[in-house]
């Protein structure tokens, strides 16, 4: 359980780590940016990863910070779940934020690791994943090469794999502000709280003029983790609109959940489709809140 | 789209490195691998053994110390990447006293009262935790008490006496003489008192 040797570089600049990561693959090493280690460490730990070269990127200047503004929140690489988690404007912004750290992991993991690491680390067990599509936010990369804006559809390619170079390093990530009127709902069923969810469902519903001549149509947009191999979004303005049963049916239907050792795939197909309606149903609470506040 | 970035030179890798840190108060420094945890640091190097480590790999809670305050997992942290910062582990909870000895602190006073370790192995983590659980909210319902203490694993106490002891030390944080109730607390009649 202890981690083999590496080599570890500790950069104070943006443009030193990228230099740094741009030289060993140069070299072809393999290296890992190291941010929080909630993530990385465990698997360095068990030996699943034996990277020769860990750039650490702590105690570089000028990435711990949330910027906010009426567009969305944009958090630095070194910004700790905990720290974004306590933000009151970035919530007030987006309350998807803090509705989903509430729920990654235990409060002593949140003071160390980082969302953008969670990104980075692209598990789509993760909550911040499923927040970032669902959002429709981006993670901005850096490397010797330059800057890109990755968006999110684009950035999750597979089970713990992001379209992030190996020379690269996430800068931040942005995640767009909540539309007007909307409420949103991050629900989840876990063995024990905090620990990974078997299933996991955030809702974003935003009340609006009637689309035909009928009855006014709410938008209705789920995303969902631990039941596809990368964060899944689904429009079930249609499906709400023919009811709860329809819900269900359309999610179960467009999961993919595996079996492991906490749950079957069945299992978790039959709560996630529970789990999407409690989350809109409570993302339409809120709405009538704001509505009557 | 595409923009510059100010070039920067490559720094040096190292495989040994001198950490420097302020631990319970006092400054420590020891040359080590940079693959060196926080958690073997403390034990391997300080010989404070008093953090102890379960699983190694950030589940059971057993290694939680203080970082700047916080409760993080000492396991899951190289020494190298918190070098410069002030740690307190277990043996730096309780007051030293003019005297020279030291008394335990409101946590730990609150862990005898209710009987809330048994082979002590989870306690150490249990009781920064909940030290820093505290200080955030000085008084917690039975409810916040459990979550708490839910990163933390226990394979002895079953938990109550521990939902016990965090109501307790708050009450002793806010009164060092409050008397225990003849019967005891018993954290059943605090969780439906919350319902
Ligand atoms: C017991 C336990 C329970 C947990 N439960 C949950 C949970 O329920 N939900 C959840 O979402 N997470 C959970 N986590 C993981 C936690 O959220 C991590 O903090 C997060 O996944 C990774 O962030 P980090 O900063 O620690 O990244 P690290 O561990 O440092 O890195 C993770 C990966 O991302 C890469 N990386 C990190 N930052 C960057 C960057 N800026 N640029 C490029 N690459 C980068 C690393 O190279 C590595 O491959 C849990 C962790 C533990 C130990
Ligand atoms: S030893 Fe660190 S969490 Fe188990
Ligand atoms: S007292 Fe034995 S593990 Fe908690």
């Amino acid at each position: 359980m202890k981690p083999a040797p590496f080599r570890m570089y500790a950069p104070h600049t943006v443009a030193q780590a990228v230099a740094t990561l741009a030289a060993l693959e140069a070299e072809g090493q393999h290296a890992k940016v190291l941010a929080g280690g909630q993530s990385l460490v465990p698997v360095l730990a068990m030996r699943l990863a034996e990277p020769g070269h860990l750039v650490d990127i702590n105690g570089v200047a000028g990435l711990d910070a949330i910027d906010v503004s009426s567009a969305g929140v944009r958090v630095g690489a070194l910004v700790r779940h905990a720290e974004l988690l306590r933000h009151a404007e970035a919530n007030r912004v987006q309350p998807l934020l803090s509705q989903a750290l509430n729920l990654v992991a235990h409060a002593t993991i949140r003071n160390r690791g980082t969302t953008v690491g969670s990104l980075a680390h692209a598990d789509p067990s993760g909550e911040m994943t499923a927040v970032l599509v669902l959002t429709g936010g981006s993670v901005t990369a850096v490397s010797v090469r330059g800057e890109r804006e990755i968006p999110a559809a684009e950035f999750f390619v597979g089970p713990l794999e992001s379209s992030l170079a190996a020379d690269e390093l996430a800068l931040s990530a942005f995640f767009p502000a909540a539309p007007a009127g909307a409420g949103t709902a991050f629900v989840e069923m876990a063995r024990r709280h905090g620990d990974y969810a078997l299933s996991g469902v955030g809702a974003v519903v935003i009340p609006g003029p009637s689309r035909d001549e009928g009855a006014p149509t709410i938008s209705v947009s789920c995303g969902f983790l631990s039941v596809s191999e990368t964060p899944l979004v689904l429009d079930l303005s249609d499906a709400w609109a023919a009811g709860e049963d329809s819900v269900m049916a359309v999610v179960r239907a467009a999961i993919d959940p595996q079996d492991d050792i906490h749950a079957s795939a069945d299992y978790r197909r039959h709560i996630t489709g529970i789990l999407a309606v409690r989350a809109i149903r409570e993302a339409l609470a809120r709405v009538r809140e704001e509505q009557a506040a | 789209m595409t923009t510059s970035v100010t070039p920067g030179t490559a720094v040096p890798g190292e495989t040994r490195r001198v950490v420097e840190l302020t631990v319970n108060g006092v400054h420590r420094s020891a040359e080590v691998d940079v693959r060196r945890t926080l958690a073997d640091f403390l034990r391997h190097d300080l010989a404070l053994t008093g953090t102890h480590v379960g699983c190694e790999h950030g589940v059971c809670g057993a290694c939680t110390v203080l970082l700047d305050g916080l409760p993080v997992r000492s396991c899951l942290l190289f020494a190298a990447t918190v070098s410069g910062h002030s740690i307190t582990t277990i043996e730096g909870l309780g007051q030293l006293q003019p005297d020279g000895t030291t008394k335990v602190s409101p946590v730990q006073q609150a862990f005898r009262d209710c009987h809330a370790l048994q082979c002590g192995f989870c306690t150490p983590g249990m009781l920064t935790t909940i030290t820093a659980g505290l200080a955030e909210n000085p008084h917690p319902t039975a409810q916040q008490a459990v979550d708490m203490i839910s990163g933390n694993l226990c394979r002895c106490t079953g938990y109550q006496n521990i939902v016990e002891a965090v109501l307790r030390a708050a009450e002793l944080m806010e009164n060092p003489d409050a008397p225990l109730p003849d019967e005891g607390f018993t954290a059943d009649e605090h969780a439906k008192g919350d319902a």
